[in-house]
Formats: C-alpha cells, structure tokens, sequence
C-alpha cells in the first residue's frame, strides 16, 4: 500500500453512502453535454452511483478501480509521483472552492503542460461564467459550472476572444513570435 | 510610443465587448455584486465613496497628444471636466456613471487605450521611468522591455486571480525613477562586464501596512529569459502565496516567510521547465519592440542657442528658478526634459482639467513631438524640448497654471485621492497636502531646503507611497477620528530606506506645525550643501523627535 495512504475506516464501503450527484451543467469541448459523473465531496466513503468523482485521498485508496475519478484541492501540490499516479485516471477534477481562487489554472497548466495528462480536466466548484475563458486556456476541456450559470451565456464566454499575446495551453506560438512568422 | 497593429486593436475591441456584456447582466441582476466584482476591477472600475471611479491605464507613462484629447474629450463627457494622474501613472475619472463605462472604454480603445488590470487580484500596469529613453543616465532604454511585459501580462489566462494585485516596475538607467525596491517585482536593466544585457531581478518589496525592500532573485538574467523568469515567479507566487487573509497575501509577505533562499529555490525550479519554451526572446522579437520607440526627428539645435538660453537663465530669476527646477538634462546637447508641475494648492496634486488637457496637448505638439510622460510623482513631462524654445514654453505653461517652478521640492507633493474619494482611506489627505503648500509656499525657503519628497497617504494601502517619503504622513482612524502619523527617512531612489515613524500621531490642524519642527532640526542641523536626507541619516531619529515632542 502507497505511502500516502489516507486513514480511513477499514470497512469504508459500510458506512452511510454520501450525496453525490451530477450536474445538469457540464461544457464539455464547448459543448453542452449531460454528465455521465457524479461528483462526491465527501472524505468518509464512497458514493453509490458510478462513475464518481470522489475527493483524491479516497481515490487514491481505491485507485484500481475504474470507474472512479479524482478531484484535487486547489491548494494541491502537484508533484512529479502525484502526476504520475493520476495518468491512470479517466479524468482529473480541480476544485475552485471559491472564482477568486487562481490555483486552479497553474494546476491544470501543469498537469497539460508539464506532466502531459492527455484525459479530461474538469473544472468543478465555483465555476463561473466570467471565468471560463481563462480556464479554457489553462487546459480545461470539461467546465462543470455552478448550477445557477446560464449555459447560453457560458458557450459564448467561451468565444470572448479570437487573438492572444500569450501562449497557453490552446496556444504554443506567443503573438510575438506569430507577428514575426506573419511579415 | 507603441502603436497598436490590428491584434492589438482587436483584443482591447474584444475586451470593450465582453465587459459590455458583463455590465449588461449585471444590470439585468444575472450577475451578483461580488462575482462582477473582480470582473469590474480588472476594467478598472471601483465603487467609491462618492460614486464609481474609472483608473485607465498609461502603459509606462507614455500618451501622446492625441490619447490625451481623447482623455480630455471623455472627462467632459462622461466625467465633470478632470481627471487624476496617479503614483502609477495611470489616470483616474472620479465621478462616471457605471453604466457609462461599457462606452468610455469603447472611447478608449478608439484611441488604443484601455482599463484592462489597472485593478483586481492581477498584474497591474507596468511602470517605469518618466525619463525613459532621454536619460543621460540611461543604460538601455526600458520600454520595449516594458511593451514585451505588457503584452505578455495582458489577459494572462494563469494570472487573473492571484492572491493580491502584483506590480512590476522597470529602469534602465543608473538613477532609479522607477521605485524598483518598492514593487512585487522589480526590474534594473544593465550591461555587464562583457557588454551584455542582463536584467537584476528583485521580488517582494512593497509599501501597504508591511512595507518591504525587495531582494534579489536573479541578480544577471540574460534578456532572452525575461518573460519566461517573470512566468516562473508568478506560478510560484499564485501556488504558495497566502489566501487566507489579505493583508498577508502579497508576494512580499511571502518571500518573507520562505526566506530569500528558499523563494528562489522554488523560482529556479519552475523555471527550470520553462527556460527556453515559447516565450523566450530572440534578437528579432526585441527589435520588433525597438522600433515603435525611434528617436524623434530632432533638428539640430546651434551653439548660439544653447548660449542664450544659459545667458536667459542668468537674466531672468523666474526663468532661473523654473530650469533649475522643472528643467531636466537630456542624453542629446541642446535638448531638455520639462515637468510641467500638476502641484497648485487650487486643486489635488495630479488633478488636470479637460482644458488644461487639451492646451497640453498643443504643447506637446507644438514643443515635444505629440509625445508626453505621466510621472510618478503625478506630474507630466515633455521629453524633447529645444533649448531655445523653452522660454516660450516657459510663458505658456505659466499661463496656464503648470510652471509652478517646485518640481522635487517640498511642495512638489505625492498624495493619494484619500478620503475625500475613496472608500478605503481612513482619512483626507488633499486638504493636508493642500494645507502644507499654503504654508510653505516661499519659493526661496523651498529653495533653502532642497529636494525633499513629502508623500501623504489616507490609509496604509499606501497609495501615495508615504513610506518611500523623505517625510511620509500617513492618515489613521482612532475611534472614528482622523489623526495623522508622520515618518522620517523615506527614500524611493536607489539607496532606497523605509521611513521610521516619529511617534504618536497628531490633529489634522497640527500637522504643518509639525513639519515646520522637523524643517527647522534640519536647517539647524545640516551640514554645507547636505540634503533633508543625509542630514537625517547622519543625526537620526532622536533631534527631530525631541523638538516635535517638547
């Protein structure tokens, strides 16, 4: 058993399962999808509907399991045995606990970037509409936004703007580079 | 100055829109008070005191005459006919409509401004030196270092939602203008032993309510690795700095509390993994941004000029006292740098009116290229004057209120909006700063008493820098009540030191009475030709104390 192995009940499965549910407002590739997740933010046990996204230190405790899913904190560090032990995973949710809450966007920078996770990143949380845009570029593939949010207006955030200085994860050419090639 | 291409043009249109559709669910209440927040803040729109306050940005101080008519033709408009240049040389309109504004950065944009980041958890506007460019101290000239970093910090998708705002300052000369120890990072452009250019890169200093001198990082980056190096301290500052409480959030405060060493430990490591990507400078990108920045078409300028101009200054006092002040050297003989001072006591340091805005915008024309400076000690500058017209230049700025001949002296003061606009400011300060001037206003004891920066903040956010003042006066609130805390030994220049307060604060109606105490130590005390600074380094804290307190 890995070393950072949570303390857990030993029967976990045994206790009173937690509320998990999906969203109704999931962006996925720019599109509206229907969610085929839940999400669990419980610590103690496991949800009873599957596919779940369940917090990463109970992932972790039932890794070989296929049809779970791990959310990471935003306060997550992100080491080279943590991304590893994530390649694994069908996909990989970060948690914006709060909008104002920028970690989210260097996590997913480097899980895409660095670590070269190639399955969904799911933005889950407090994911809002005026936000979406810069997710996206950070490598988010999949918004699960709060469900208040109007998925209209989402869809169009996400075409705010058509030119970027920087390179991100959509982008690898900075502007600086692309005017140079261009003249 | 940089001229915006079509991507340019077309981001900040983007911009105008999205905001436009922003302020329009907002109205429509489908967007809450605190999720517009952020929104509002990074397009430079506070909620103040009185009514919502616009900050537009000044891309390091530069503005041609044009974008000023432009300013000046929206403060009429949308404003009551003046705007405020700020300790960060932007400019800000105190009394717009909010929902006016979807429409004044549409304004802006027509003329390649805009508000992007002036506020909000996120890179703020990069400054850097007013004299950038014309310094006959200058090494390299900053800003199309400064233009790279704009672009590069501009709608930075990992960047929008850091712990708290994050300033970066740039200089290029041997004197620092640019109040580099005092920014989240600053940045000193040289040349090295081998005629290479490097870049000195501190972290952590900063003014607020926990004033620090930043520490180096790097002390010789190669230039192909700014934006890249800059990448790498931001993700480490958006990773680990604090988000539990913001007066703890500042990069400052982290450097602090993982130490120097450890900072840059962790600096060093990210970057490791974006050293040489995408966004590492080659020599073509650089001249790229070198070329918006030529040197103007100057004619030559005769010897004889040069000669009446200094027979001029031996003639006429006024004219004397007005160059010895306002008047700056330029890297090119026969050409000069003018201040033109935004001090009156009629009106808040760094107040302009749109009439005055558009007569500046002649005389930029007229006497400097169509090209001006905001400086940081909220004043402008017109950087290519020729010796032989600044007489007349001279008669035109008296006439219209700006040749107050005190640029870098005491009544040359740095002051934030307080509380008179702002919603943070526990007290006033343009009545303070405005009582000061009335008491010190013989020019020839100004004269006597030399360069001193007196800086007045309302509160301890620190807006009009009172730390970095040879004499800072900080507004508190004690149960409701404004009192005035006064600090010594400030210096934002290269030998940059904090100040150290004097003791308790006093009544607002005590306070030029105070610095008159001080004033009088240093006269007493001075030696020769030493300034308020060097007197107070050399006697310290205790004389000046003593006499405010007898």
């Amino acid at each position: 058993m890995p070393d950072h192995t949570p303390e857990l009940s030993p029967e976990p499965d045994l206790q009173a399962a937690p509320a998990a549910t999906a969203t109704s407002a999931l962006i996925k590739l720019e599109k509206h999808v229907t969610d085929t997740w839940v999400l669990s933010r419980s610590d103690e046990a496991l949800p009873d509907q599957r596919p779940a996204i369940v917090p990463l230190a109970l992932w972790q405790y039932h890794a070989d399991r296929d049809d779970l899913a791990p959310w990471l904190p935003s306060d997550t560090e992100l080491t080279p045995a943590l991304a590893a032990s994530l390649e694994k995973a069908a996909l990989v949710a970060v948690d914006f606990p709060a909008f104002t809450d920028g970690r989210g966007y260097t996590l997913a920078r480097l899980l895409r970037e660095r670590f070269g996770y190639a399955g969904e990143v799911r933005a889950i949380g407090d994911v809002l509409i005026d936000q979406l845009y810069y997710m996206s570029r950070c490598g988010f593939d999949a918004l699960a936004l709060r469900e208040d949010q109007d998925i209209e207006s989402a869809l169009n955030a996400l075409k705010a703007f058509s030119v970027s200085y920087q390179p991100a994860v959509d982008l690898s050419e900075p502007l600086f580079a692309r005017r140079l090639r261009e003249r | 100055m940089y001229r915006y291409d079509s991507y340019d043009q077309t981001l900040v249109d983007e911009r105008v829109a999205q905001f436009r559709d922003q302020m329009d669910r907002y109205l429509a209440g489908k967007l809450g008070e605190e999720e517009f927040r952020p929104v509002r803040l990074q397009n430079g729109l506070y909620i103040q005191r009185h009514a919502p306050m616009l900050r537009i940005a000044i891309p390091y101080g530069m503005l041609s005459s044009h974008q000023l008519r432009a300013l000046a033709t929206i403060t009429r408009r949308y404003d009551r006919g003046y705007g405020h240049f700020t300790t960060r040389q932007n400019l800000q309109l105190n009394w717009p409509a909010q929902e006016d504004v979807p429409d004044i950065l549409a304004d802006l944009a027509k003329v390649q401004m805009h508000a992007i980041q002036t506020s909000g958890n996120c890179i703020r506007n990069t400054t850097s030196d007013q004299f950038a460019g014309i310094a006959k101290d200058e090494v390299v000239d900053p800003r199309p270092w400064c233009e790279l970093i704009r672009q590069w910090s501009t709608l930075h998708p990992e960047f929008a939602y850091l712990p708290r705002k994050f300033k970066i300052a740039v200089t290029g000369a041997t004197e620092d203008r640019a109040a580099i120890h005092v920014h989240d990072i600053g940045l000193r452009l040289f040349l090295n032993d081998a005629g290479e250019l490097r870049f000195r890169v501190l972290a952590g200093g900063g003014m607020g309510r926990t004033p620090m001198i930043g520490e180096v990082v790097r002390a010789d980056l190669p230039w192909q690795h700014l934006l890249t190096y800059l990448e790498a301290i931001v993700r480490v500052y958006n990773q680990f700095g604090r988000r539990d409480n913001k007066f703890k959030a500042r990069i400052k405060i982290l450097v602090k509390a993982l130490g120097i060493e450890e900072f840059t430990r962790r600096v060093e490591a990210e970057w490791a993994h974006l050293k040489d990507g995408s966004q590492t400078l080659n020599e073509d990108a650089v001249n790229e941004a070198r070329t918006h920045f030529p040197e103007p078409d100057r004619r030559p300028v005769a010897e004889s000029a040069i000669v009446a101009y200094e027979k001029l200054r031996q003639e006429n006092r006024a004219f004397a006292r007005f160059v010895t002040n306002n008047v700056m050297d330029h890297k090119v003989p026969g050409y000069k740098a003018v201040t033109l001072s935004l001090k009156r006591r009629e009106h808040a340091p760094g107040d302009v009116t749109a009439d005055q805005m558009d007569a500046v915008a002649d005389l930029a024309e007229t006497f400097g290229f169509g090209e001006l400076r905001v400086t940081h000690e909220q004043n402008l500058v017109l950087s290519d004057v020729p010796v032989d017209e600044i007489e007349a230049l001279w008669q035109q700025l008296e006439a219209l209120g700006m040749a107050n001949p005190t640029v870098g002296t005491l009544n040359d003061i740095i002051c934030c909006p307080g509380g008179d606009y702002c919603s943070l400011a526990n007290a006033v300060s343009i009545p303070i700063a405005q009582a000061i001037q009335e008491r010190f206003d013989d020019l020839d004891y100004l004269y006597d008493l030399g360069p001193i920066d007196l800086n007045i903040s309302g509160c301890m956010n620190a807006c009009g820098h009172h730390h970095v003042g040879n004499i800072g006066i900080l507004g508190v609130d004690k149960k409701g009540e404004e009192y005035y805390q006064i600090s010594l030994g400030g210096n934002a220049d290269d030998d940059v030191s904090l100040g150290k307060i004097l003791g308790p604060s006093f009544y607002r109606e005590d306070v030029p009475d105070v610095i008159d105490k001080v004033l009088q130590v240093y006269v007493e005390k001075r030696l020769d030709e030493e300034r308020f600074l060097d007197t107070y380094r050399r006697i310290g804290h205790q004389p000046f104390k003593e006499r405010v307190y007898a």
